[in-house]
């Protein structure tokens, strides 16, 4: 029989977090009607000083140094607040930080200053916090949306130019089709475990493995379904072909923030939905879970074909399009880790590690793209890197770190998130995922170091505009990706409270 | 009144300060400005340490040990047992160096802006100035030998930016300055390298520096006059290792068989205390111009006079003396230091002293007094007379500081001559006027009366004549050194006093030839004609210093001196030294020493009024010493400084030369560039990577790499055809991948239903 | 889990498949065909149809369509939470404030960038 919570069980502290994000969105959105158009400037610094506070106060609650949305539950299960929720708390509202920073003068110059700008993309922010926080498999649907729908409109923020409503709508029709899946994979788990709440599916998942309740193809077709949804938003090989259309149409500082928040909603969800909904849900009791070939072998898809193809773009948007699909192939590696259950703690903290790396590397070369970007958004092609180092050195140091970091190179933060998903694949056995992984990275370096090559072995005219904000996005990106490279143990600490399997 | 003691820190802080005001705000202050700071900032430090003297005599001589703000724990690693906190000593002797140096250095600074006026780097000098006193203070407040050693090292350094402070003055003088700055410089390290060396085996035998630690009062352990008590609880302290350095050492050296270990070989506790000593000594010998290291002094004299006096005579040089002083522990307990230590000292008062002798600078007869004096200061620690070294410290801190003053008013006043007379254009240039050369002076007595009269009291104290300063120090060191002589027969002691007082049997010749063709007998030029007596702010310190030049001494009459034993009291400041200075001994006064002293000092000043008599001043192109064929040789001996330089040059510096030459030559560019790069290296590399290159590289990898690279774009191109930019396309790519995914995903159960 | 189960499916696959295959063959097979123009046009209400179907619309029309389908969604979720009110208690007043809040700020929003006016 249903039974009526009261209204101390919603237990809204724990969600303070993201819930205040939400609402002081809302309320943005209402005081942006009321800032005059040539004055938008004031909406982004609202933004961004709301994004600072709570970016402080998730740092601190990372730092266990203040209970910010701290406690372990809220909506009777729905909602989780945990280590997890804490980390993508952190990555989610950096990233949210550097993309406005980013757009701020971006969006100045190109004639699209609009105060919905900074509310979609706090809403996009909130659906990424969402889905790190989700403990129901409808919060995971509802992050889910609410992180993409934002994301859809911002696509095409730059109307009325085409391609960025081609990006748009290609991009809403695709996540549209890809989101049934999911919905579709929801309601044949809910039909096997007559559940959506992930506690009591991983219960029914351990009834079923062990033989006591029927359901198994439902919840195997489930899994796989749900698996092509959030493999959609991740941008996973073979539902990755959106990505380079949206990435090369979108305006830049959109794909800049798309690029990571979309990644990091999805892992996250991933992770909630696999790596602990779905944890001992194996044929055997004992085996490793049953999506694990599925995902890494789509890991495998992913890092070849992007990498591969990366080679032969002549765009740095494109080029960096692939770039973020192989990279989400080389988190499948440690998510398909993660359904070992003795690695699945470490396997879910690399993937926070990766994120962390990838969110401040991969927002910091976009901005560089923005930097170098016309107002009619052309010069995106790689000749727009050659010279650079001449006429700013700073600029062109700090691309080249950032391709380095994304290479996975040492000292760089993009090495320690590959190291620490290579070690978790090794230690699940996941050997043929580990070796194509590093082989691929290898492969990497030959389209990264070009543009290394370009900008500090090539001569060319570079007009560059980097205002302030913007060059101060790319700087505390580059720090960021130097410090976290050079020590590494930032990271692990941040992540070392993860754990999402339950107990038992 | 104990609370007196917290202000020490201020005694640094406050010159730091004032540099501080003039580095940033100097050229803003113009003149009077800086001065107002710079003067100000010392004697405000003068002030302090007039207050902590008060202090002293009031808690009864309690030595303090106060911790330095902020920077208390400044070098400190728990885990290897160092602790080498930044903390101030306020005890007697310290507060004596610190009155010494804030007081006459008050003096000099106030003189200072009269000289230095007009200067265009008027700022940075009183910069330089003031950071010479708070590293001077920082060296003798601190209580350790480390914070002695940062001191120690910042006063090189100041000394070095000091004397080449007229780096840049015409016609090839600039050069000699920034030369006179390097010699100093260089000729300093040597001895800090001893002194470091000496302080790296302190700390190995005694595991600190401290000299005490903070309430821990002062063992004497051969002494009957050792407070029982407070030795055993030194004792007691000493086994936990509580102790300063002194301490431990006396505690070891009344146990007796003290072994310390070095790793592979261990000495006797007294050997190494006395390698530390002579280790010291080197420092010292660095710091304090001591045979064989005093050769910077005289070429220091190339700096502005104040510096001069400041640096070279009242309060750097001192710092060797001090530190010395202040380890007369150690100096105690080895015999063998103690000989040596009286031998150099010795040796360099009467080296010294007979070079002054053949000189013709002014700043340059004083120098070599100076060398000479502290030879006198020197040799007294080597005696172990102690508070006598201290004495002789403070009083020859007056009077030649007044002597440099004076000498700078002279050279002031003869360059005002000169200046006059090109003014009047009476005289043509003269490329051979020096304003420092005593040959040009002659008859300024009555141009510069109270130059004179200053000048004559600060000769009369340096000669030794009562009842001057100089007379009752320098009689007190020659009284200690022959009562070791008598006493405990030691051949030292003999040997010191003979030395030492025909050393002063020189200085008193010399002063008065100085004496006589400066202010007596006509004008030998122009210039001296004309010269000028200074300004007040000149003259000032030189009377204020005049009269400390005539009654300092009354701070230390000999006990058992008729009339004014009684008046001032014996001994008072070995009295107020022994609360600090373990082995500070009262001298007893021997009268016919004095007197044989005095009529010595006296038959010298007239054999110098004989030689230097009027006629012979008339025309003083050569030295009546010069033409006597009787002394000839020996002043032309003097006159080259016996050489010395010379023999450095030839038997140290240039066969170093010569050495590194050849090395740089045959063994760095012929051996090691030329055969082992170009022939051993380089030649193989190359060979090795044209093999590398050529077939390797090219044939096999090249080509698979390039076959590969080949290969990987046609695939990349062919995948992006599939790119097509259609939705449709896009879409069935999802719905195929989304098929492949439920069939690997489900293939484990298919392939159960089918029963494969 | 057996075979059987699947069955099932499969005969509500099949069965949900033929409930609108079979009543069109049905009507192809037994129709009699005797078409005339008037026949053959567009059905619309009985009314003549005027020009083509391809017209373009006002973009006002979307923005205020989707308006009404939001509120008229609104409606379906508020009309059972009032009908279940006296059961549910403070929870549920919490909870359709928070929504109906949601729905107010929509509308400000609507309302303010004028896409109310029909003009």
């Amino acid at each position: 029989m249903f039974e009526v919570p009261g209204l101390g069980d919603l237990n809204v502290a724990a969600t303070l977090p993201v819930t205040s994000l939400v609402l002081g969105t809302c309320i943005l959105l209402i005081v942006d009607l009321f800032v005059p158009t040539d004055r938008k400037h004031i909406t982004a610094w609202l933004a961004a000083l709301g994004i600072g506070v709570l970016l402080v106060l998730a740092l601190l609650a990372l730092g266990e140094i203040t209970e910010f949305g701290d406690g372990e539950e809220a909506f009777s299960g729905m909602f989780v607040a945990d280590a997890f929720t804490d980390m993508i708390n952190v990555i989610a509202l950096i990233t949210a930080l550097l993309g406005v920073m980013v757009a701020y003068n971006y969006l100045e110059r190109t004639g699209i200053q609009r105060g919905e700008y900074y509310v979609l993309l706090l809403f996009a922010t909130a659906g990424v916090m969402f889905m790190g926080a989700a403990g129901d498999l409808v919060v995971v649907f509802v992050a889910l949306e609410l992180l993409s729908i934002p994301l859809y409109i911002l696509s095409g923020f730059r109307r009325p130019q085409e391609a960025s409503e081609e990006s748009a709508l290609k991009y809403f029709l695709l996540g549209a089709f890809a989101s049934g899946f999911l919905v579709y994979g929801i309601a044949l788990i809910y039909g096997a475990t007559g559940t959506t709440n992930l506690h009591d599916i991983w219960q029914a998942a351990g009834d079923i493995v062990a033989g006591h309740k029927s359901g198994r193809f439902l919840l195997l077709g489930g899994a796989g379904l749900a698996l092509v949804g959030l493999g959609f938003k991740v941008a996973a090989v073979p539902f990755h072909m959106w990505t380079p259309d949206v990435y090369q149409g979108a305006p830049t500082p959109v794909v800049a923030y798309m690029s990571v928040a979309a990644k990091a909603g999805g892992f996250a969800a991933m992770a909630r939905v696999l790596a602990s909904g779905l944890s001992n849900f194996a044929l055997d009791p004992g085996e490793a879970a049953v999506w694990q070939d599925t995902v890494w072998l789509l890991a495998i898809l992913t890092m070849l074909l992007g990498n591969v193809v990366a080679i032969v773009q002549t765009d740095l948007k494109r080029l960096l399009a692939y770039s973020s699909i192989a990279h989400a192939g080389y988190i499948l590696i440690a998510v398909a880790a993660a359904g070992t259950a003795a690695v699945a703690d470490e396997a879910v903290q690399s993937v926070a590690i990766y994120l962390m790396a990838y969110a401040l590397t991969n927002v910091g070369a976009f901005a560089v793209i923005v930097a170098v970007e016309r107002d009619d958004a052309t010069n995106t092609g790689l000749d727009s890197m050659r010279g650079l180092a001449n006429a700013r050195p700073w600029l062109a140091a700090a691309m080249a770190l950032f391709m380095f970091s994304l290479t996975g190179i040492p000292l760089t933060a993009g090495f320690v998130g590959k190291w620490f998903v290579f070690k978790a694949a090794l230690a699940a056995d996941l050997i043929p995922a580990a070796v194509v992984g590093v082989v691929t990275s290898l492969v990497s370096a030959f389209y990264y170091l070009r543009i290394v090559w370009l900008m500090y072995f090539e001569e060319s005219e570079v007009e560059v505009s980097t205002p302030w904000p913007l060059a101060w996005a790319i700087g505390v990106a580059s720090v960021g990706t130097l410090l976290l490279g050079m020590l590494p143990y930032i990271l692990t600490d941040m992540v070392r409270e993860i754990t999402l399997a339950f107990g038992g | 009144m104990e609370n007196f003691f917290d202000l020490v820190p201020l005694v640094v802080f406050l010159p730091l300060a004032g540099l501080l005001i003039n580095l940033f705000a100097g050229k803003q202050l113009g003149e009077t400005g800086v001065s107002i700071v710079a003067v100000g900032a010392s004697a405000a430090a003068f002030l302090v340490a007039v207050l902590l003297w008060i202090a002293q005599v009031d808690t009864g001589y309690q030595a303090a040990v106060i911790d330095a703000p902020l920077l208390g724990d400044w070098i400190s690693i728990p885990s290897a047992g160092v602790n080498i906190p930044w903390q101030f000593r306020v005890d007697t002797l310290s507060v004596t160096m610190m009155l010494v140096v804030t007081g006459v250095g008050s003096l000099i600074h106030f003189y200072a802006v009269g000289y230095m006026h007009g200067d265009e780097r008027f700022p940075r000098f009183f910069v330089y100035m003031n950071l010479f006193l708070v590293f001077m203070l920082l060296l003798v407040t601190g209580n350790n030998f480390l914070m002695m050693f940062v001191g120690w090292e910042g006063v090189g350094l100041c000394s070095y930016l000091l004397i080449g402070f007229w780096f840049d003055k015409p016609g090839g003088e600039g050069w000699k300055n920034s030369d006179a700055a390097r010699k100093a410089f260089i000729v300093n390290r040597i001895g800090d390298f001893g002194l470091i060396l000496g302080m790296l085996i302190t700390f190995w035998t005694f595991g600190t520096l401290d000299y005490y630690l903070p309430d821990e009062k002062p063992l004497v352990a051969h002494t009957e006059t050792a407070d029982v008590e407070a030795h055993q609880a030194g004792q007691a302290a000493g086994s936990a290792g509580l102790m300063g350095v002194f301490n431990q050492a006396e505690t070891w050296l009344e146990e007796g068989d003290h072994q310390v270990e070095f790793g592979l070989f261990s000495l006797s506790f007294e050997a190494t205390l006395t390698v530390i000593t002579l280790l010291f000594l080197l420092g010292a010998a660095g710091k304090s111009a001591q045979i064989p290291l005093f050769v910077w002094l005289p070429d220091a004299m190339a700096g502005p006079t104040p510096v001069s006096a400041f640096i070279h005579a009242a309060t750097m040089v001192t710092a060797g003396v001090y530190m010395m002083v202040r380890s007369n522990v150690f100096y105690h307990a080895s015999d063998v230091s103690s000989f040596v230590v009286t031998l150099v000292g010795a040796s360099t008062a009467i080296v010294a002293g007979f070079i002054a002798v053949g000189q013709w600078d002014i700043k340059r007869v004083l120098a070599y007094s100076t060398v000479s004096q502290l030879g006198f200061m020197v040799a007294a620690v080597g005696v172990g007379a102690y508070a006598a070294a201290m004495f002789h410290l403070v009083t020859h801190a007056f009077f030649k500081a007044l002597l440099f003053l004076a000498s700078g008013s002279v050279i002031h006043g003869m360059e005002h001559g000169h200046h006059h007379l090109e003014h009047d254009g009476e005289h043509v240039h003269d490329e051979t006027f020096d304003p420092q050369d005593m040959r040009f002076m002659g008859g300024l007595r009555r141009k510069m009366p109270l130059t004179y009269w200053t000048y004559l009291s600060g000769t009369l104290a340096l000669a030794g004549i009562i009842p001057f300063a100089g007379f009752w120090s320098k009689d007190e060191i020659l009284a200690d050194a022959l009562k070791l002589g008598v006493d405990e027969g030691r051949l030292d002691g003999y040997l010191g006093f003979a030395i030492l007082l025909i050393a002063a049997v020189f200085t008193a010749f010399y002063m008065w030839r100085q004496v006589s063709m400066i202010f007596l007998g006509g004008p030998r030029h122009n210039a001296a004609d004309h010269a000028e007596e200074s300004g007040t702010v000149m003259i000032a310190p030189l009377v204020v210093l005049a009269f400390f030049s005539l009654v300092a001494g009354m701070i230390n009459i000999p006990g058992g001196f008729p009339v004014l034993d009684s008046l001032f009291g014996e001994h008072k400041f070995t009295g107020w030294l022994e609360h600090s200075v373990t082995y500070a001994h009262a001298g007893q006064f021997e009268g016919l020493l004095a007197t044989s002293a005095v009529v010595l000092a006296l038959a010298a000043i007239f054999a110098a009024r004989a030689v230097y008599n009027n006629r012979a001043l008339k025309d003083l192109s050569h030295d009546p010493l010069e033409l006597d064929e009787r002394t000839s040789g020996m002043f032309a001996l003097a006159n080259a400084k016996l050489y010395w330089d010379e023999f450095y040059f030839k038997f140290i510096i240039y066969p170093f030369q010569r050495a590194a030459r050849w090395l740089a030559e045959q063994l760095d560019w012929h051996f090691w560039h030329d055969f082992v790069h170009e022939n051993v290296i380089y030649r193989h590399f190359q060979r090795v990577t044209d093999f590398l290159t050529q077939p390797v590289d090219r044939g096999i990898i090249d080509r698979a790499f390039i076959r590969l690279a080949e290969w990987t774009q046609a695939l990349a191109a062919r995948v992006r055809v599939i790119q097509t930019g259609y939705v449709r396309t896009y879409a069935l790519s999802v719905l195929l991948g989304a098929l492949l995914v439920m069939v690997i995903i489900l293939f484990p159960v298919i392939r159960e239903l089918l029963g494969i | 889990m057996t075979l059987n189960e699947w069955i099932f499916v499969g005969l509500f696959l099949m069965a949900g498949w033929m409930l609108p295959v079979v009543p069109l063959l049905l009507g192809y097979w037994l129709a009699p065909r005797r078409p005339n123009p008037v026949k053959k046009q567009i059905y619309e209400c009985g009314v003549q149809t005027v020009g083509s179907a391809w017209v373009q619309f006002r973009a006002q029309y979307y923005v205020f369509a989707l308006v009404f389908v939001a509120f008229d969604v609104e409606l379906v979720f508020l009309f059972p939470w009032a009908l279940a009110y006296n059961k549910l208690g403070l929870f549920a007043l919490f909870e359709m404030a928070v929504f109906i809040l949601l729905l107010v700020v929509a509308l400000v929003y609507t309302w303010r960038k004028g896409a109310l006016e029909w003009s």
